[in-house]
């Protein structure tokens, strides 16, 4: 191949990189054959902690739950599971049907009127509604109120600071302020007054943004019916493992007055020339191809693997059965809150206010009890004092319906001793 | 009547007084094909001569509009919310854009009708 390129060697391809710049020698080993690298991963695997979900009792963003078998059955076709998601209708109705489905489910979930195709996760869907709220006011601050989840928080800021935007947590919008960003339930799984916030907002002429957990929509009221503009979150309980952080998946929905202002991918219906219903792209001019510098977002893709597994996901749970997960896992939390403050020194940390699954408890010495528990194969909750000065201490623990009644009194029989 | 005067972004506008009405032209909307949105400021909002004020776009392109004048936006056409095709079908009457409240006195290099159309045929290809 060389002779017919006209070179002599490989060298000869590389002569335009500068000497200086190029390794000469790489110092690595010999390969190694599948059967001898597959043992060297699994060893260097065996070395993970790996905790059992049922013995999890750690939310703080990403949740623990069952995944119907019927998910990755779904994913795992080779149609969709390709590493490209391509667009053009006339190749890909399969796709885009998938995508539409998701767009409605999450409309649907949030009791707003559109939904995109879906972005990477929920701090970045947190940054992305903050932007929206920025060109559509053209104000600059972001109030985020309460304990938004601290990571959304840096990616927020991160976005901020190329987009012209201040980020300031606190309760009072001014004539400044683009949008009131607040999440529900919050960082701490406690609940928050949404209605409250989101009045407080329009009053003030800013946008209201909810952050919310998909699964808590079973049984709370959704962002559109206390009049959010735009409902953000993060969608992995939908469906899709923990993994390590990722690839998760990230919802927006807005009212349909912002959908110029939506960011990235958005599918429509149609008719083709015989009059068949179909799936294309659609109000593709607010994307940054067109628009170039002046779209809300540089955002032209969307995690569609992951978001037809929140479809597939929703779809086979129904209405019923994501109030069933919701319940379960309210019950079993409230449970175990109930046990975990009669150990002597924990209490509740914010005993007036209500929760759902997730919920923060004063630890007396909460680094070696993490640390006991770790030991028996347990993963305790969360030390939320690593963000928060205030909540030194303080310690969320979750339930979800994996989390069964044996798995709770393992945790407190290893608490108790 | 005040004479209608063109830019060569292709917005018109005509005067009476110290307000300025401001649109885009017969050729810009012919180029454009059907329009579909405008996305307008809101009344109030200061904007400087040459400023891109909003965006307007059709099933072709998207493209900024830009201010001919400078001053306070007295008032935006509320119907083109509804029917943008009005920029379409009627561009110098119904589909009007913006209301400008003149700071300082209209730029002298606005083109009359004849020499825009001049310039305007000379970029149609």
């Amino acid at each position: 191949m060389l002779a017919a390129i006209g070179v002599e060697s490989m060298d000869d391809l590389l002569v335009d990189i500068p000497s200086s710049l190029r390794i000469h020698e790489l110092k690595l080993p010999d390969g190694l054959s599948e059967l001898d690298t597959m043992a060297e991963i699994n060893a260097l695997a065996g070395k993970n902690r790996v905790f059992a979900d049922r013995l999890t009792f750690r939310g703080g963003g990403v949740y623990r739950r069952f995944i119907p078998t019927a998910v990755a059955a779904v994913t795992g076709k080779p149609e969709f599971y390709s590493a490209y998601t391509p667009y053009q209708p006339e190749a890909s109705q399969g796709t885009l049907q998938a995508i539409f489905e998701f767009q409605t489910l999450i409309a649907e979930l949030t009791g707003l009127d559109v939904a995109n195709a879906s972005l990477y996760d929920g701090a970045t869907a947190v940054a992305e509604a903050s932007m929206m709220a920025r060109v559509h006011t053209g104000r600059e601050e972001v109030l985020v109120a309460g304990y938004l989840h601290p990571e959304y928080l840096e990616v927020l800021r991160a976005f901020g600071e190329g987009r012209g935007m201040k980020v300031r947590r606190g309760e009072e919008p001014t004539a400044k302020t683009a949008a009131v960003v607040f999440q529900q339930p919050d960082f701490l799984g406690l609940l928050v007054d949404a209605r409250g916030l989101t009045e407080k907002a329009h009053a003030a002429g800013a946008l209201a943004i909810a952050c919310v957990d998909p699964i808590s929509l079973a049984i709370l009221a959704p962002p559109g019916e206390y009049g959010a503009d735009i409902a953000v979150g993060e969608g992995q309980q939908l469906g899709l493992a923990p993994s390590y952080g990722g690839p998760h998946v990230g919802f927006i929905a807005c009212r349909k007055e912002l959908v110029r202002r939506l960011p990235g991918r958005l599918i429509g219906t149609s008719f083709d020339s015989a009059g068949r219903r179909g799936f294309v792209l659609t109000l593709t001019a607010r994307e940054q191809h067109i628009r170039r510098e002046k779209a809300t977002s540089n955002i032209c893709t969307n995690h569609s693997l992951c978001a037809l597994a929140a479809s597939v996901y929703m779809t086979y749970m129904g209405e019923a059965g994501l109030r069933q997960v919701a319940e379960t896992s309210f019950q079993r939390a409230h449970a175990l809150a109930e046990r975990l403050a009669k150990l002597p020194g924990w209490e509740l940390a914010f005993p007036e206010r209500q929760f759902l699954n997730e919920f923060p408890v004063i630890v007396p010495k909460p680094g070696p009890v993490l640390r006991k528990l770790a030991r028996k194969g347990i993963l305790g909750g969360l030390e939320v004092g690593r963000w928060f000065r205030e909540l030194r201490g303080v310690v969320t623990f979750t339930c979800t319906e994996v989390n069964d009644p044996i798995a709770i009194n393992q945790l407190l029989e290893v608490l108790s001793s | 009547m005040a004479e209608r005067r063109y830019t060569k972004t292709h917005e018109w506008l005509t005067i009476d007084g110290k307000t300025a009405t401001v649109g885009i032209s017969e050729f810009a909307q012919a180029q454009l094909g059907d329009v579909v949105f405008l996305d307008l400021p809101s009344p109030g909002r200061k904007i400087a001569r040459g400023e891109s004020f909003g965006v307007i776009e059709s099933v072709k392109a998207a493209s900024d509009l830009y201010a001919p004048v400078g001053g306070t936006i007295a008032a935006v056409n509320d119907k083109l919310t509804s029917n943008p095709e009005l920029v379409n079908s009627d561009p110098y009457g119904e589909g009007w854009i913006l209301k400008v409240q003149m700071t300082g006195e209209a730029p002298a290099d606005l083109m009359d009708e004849a020499s825009y159309k001049k310039m305007a045929e000379g970029s149609s290809d």
